[in-house]
């Protein structure tokens, strides 16, 4: 294991866009193995965007790169990801490990032979159990909820074995037990198999206690930094490129004021 | 029909399969069972049921256009379904959703049809067998197209299964781990278009939700994995393809007829026990 090896993602100078639309620019960052980063800006801010660049389904519009050493590919197995909340059909009775399994052979040919689905259907349940979610397994997916199905989906991400897992707001809709819950079971992941997380999402305050480095996608910048360096009145009225005012409660919860007016619509 | 209803059902069949038209109609409904039950089920999985109505209207101006042409129904069925079809997937995926447009297109295309029936003077059988099948009516030369699509379909299938599935169950997670769901569709859309196009000779243009959409249905609302609803779609299908043959041998009234009826009867069924159930009675 060289040193590339840890440094999972290397931006330099790295710009994003659709045709004329620039989202961002002149970003640079890496993210090593074993970091959980959180990735944090207002809608429309790029976050997204970001994940779509790592997964190669777009190419930057300027600046390079790298991850894992090489310009991002579509369909690299060594990434996990969770889309944006997905619907799922109420009335849908595949059951849970099903879709987990497909986290192993869906980018396959043909059809499975009987062994290799037991094989398959065991390593499913294995990625269930590492999330907490075992006994979901052979529930339908329709009956699952917002939660249980976050859970599903990370399952379905994990049992590739990645190196580095790109989930894009995992909680949404979620109430805040269960954010603790899952941000907890992820940052377990993290430590455990010591891969690489970003995790998109609009409150800071569930992630606080893991996350190891911040990105922010704010106003066509990308700004990184731990969250001491960077959850500071001075340092996020500098990204914000206004006057916004961060405040703490006695929980050491933050409040950032004043975003909404910060942000520049077009 | 010559002989009456005995309790030997063996004996029944054989008896059946002395008339040629008979043999025909259950090997062909044989074929269409297994093959409508397996791309039946994902489309149901897909929520592209509208898509597969819409086809079959295609179908139907492009088998009144061979009437007249004096070419087998059959062929213009499968030209039309299968351009239709990839000009829907063509138009995206979403463009199953797009519930105006695909009606648009499908009332037009019906009215091609019609114009079409009335251009050739022959009889208007013909019309009436494409609208709502006359599988008693089919050839043995139909029989085996019929037999060679549906060996086409269910071969394509079973190579591209596990990104099929994958396609169709999590779009966007395929996407990203490198599955080309634009081409799944494509490919996809190709299968009903074939699977349509045989289909429409049990039941016809407008019936074809019965044999399509119905068992596939049934099978979502029992099966938790994917290989056991295509095994219960296929099953359903089959037994009231059978069943629906079965009948007509000894009744004046249309296979169609039979065929939709028990296919819906069987879907309250599965809906009736399963609410009782969730309420605790069984």
């Amino acid at each position: 294991m060289g040193k590339t090896d840890n440094n999972i993602i290397h931006a330099t100078n790295l710009s994003a866009g659709y045709g004329n639309r620039q989202i961002w620019q002149g970003a640079d960052f890496s993210v090593r193995r074993g970091e959980f980063v959180g990735v944090l800006g207002p809608n429309g801010a790029g976050k997204t965007t970001l994940f779509r660049l790592l997964l190669g389904l777009l190419k930057p519009s300027a600046g390079r790169l790298e991850v894992f050493g090489m310009p991002p590919q579509r369909g690299n197995p060594r990434i996990g990801y969770v889309p944006q909340r997905r619907p799922i059909n109420s009335e849908l009775r595949i059951e849970a490990l099903e879709l987990v399994r497909l986290g192993i052979n869906g980018d396959r040919w043909g059809i499975s032979l009987p062994a290799q689905a037991q094989t398959e259907r065991q390593r499913a349940l294995e990625a269930l159990t590492s999330v907490g979610a075992g006994a979901l397994a052979n529930r339908s997916l329709g009956e699952l909820s917002g939660g249980e199905l976050q859970r599903v989906f990370l399952a379905q991400a994990l049992v590739g074995k990645p190196d580095l897992l790109l989930l894009d707001e995992p909680l949404a809709n979620l109430d805040i037990r269960r954010e603790t819950e899952l941000v907890k079971s992820i940052a377990g992941v993290v430590r455990q198999q010591k891969i690489a997380v970003l995790l998109i999402a609009h409150d800071i305050n569930p992630l606080l206690p893991v996350v190891d480095r911040l990105i922010y996608a704010v106003n066509g910048c990308i700004a990184t930094g731990t969250p001491k360096e960077i959850i500071t009145t001075k340092a996020l009225s500098a990204v914000y490129g206004a006057p916004v005012e961060v405040l703490r409660d006695s929980h050491g919860r933050v409040a950032v004021l004043g975003t909404e007016e910060a942000i520049h619509h077009d | 029909m010559t002989s009456g209803f005995s309790l030997n059902l063996w004996s029944d069949l054989q008896t059946m399969w002395q008339y040629g038209f008979m043999q025909h109609a259950f090997e062909a409904g044989t074929v269409v069972a297994i093959v409508a039950g397996v791309v039946g089920y994902f489309v149901v999985l897909r929520r592209s049921s509208f898509a597969a109505h819409a086809l079959s209207h295609v179908g139907f101006a492009g088998a009144a256009g061979a009437v007249l042409l004096g070419l087998n129904p059959l062929v213009g069925l499968l030209v039309f379904t299968s351009g239709g079809g990839l000009t829907m997937a063509g138009l995206g995926r979403k463009a199953a959703g797009r519930d105006a447009q695909i009606g648009i297109v499908l009332s037009f295309m019906l009215g091609l049809g019609v114009l079409f029936i009335s251009l050739y003077k022959g009889y208007a059988t013909e019309a009436y067998s494409l609208l709502f099948g006359e599988i008693l009516g089919i050839s043995a030369g139909d029989v085996l197209v019929t037999l060679v699509a549906g060996v086409l379909t269910l071969a394509v299938v079973a190579a591209i299964y596990r990104r099929l599935l994958f396609t169709s169950l999590d779009e966007d997670v395929a996407e990203a781990k490198g599955v080309s769901t634009a081409a799944m569709n494509s490919v996809f859309m190709l299968l009903l278009a074939l699977a349509t196009s045989i289909a429409v000779q049990v039941v016809g243009v407008l019936l074809i939700f019965a044999l399509m959409v119905t068992p596939a249905a049934i099978a979502e609302r029992l099966a938790h994995r994917p290989p056991v609803g295509i095994a219960i779609a296929v099953g359903v299908a089959l037994l009231t393809t059978w069943f629906g043959l079965f009948i007509s041998y000894y009744q004046p009234y249309p296979v169609s007829f039979f065929i939709t009826t028990t296919v819906f009867v069987l879907y309250l069924l599965v809906r009736a026990l399963q609410s009782r159930r969730a309420k605790g009675i069984l």
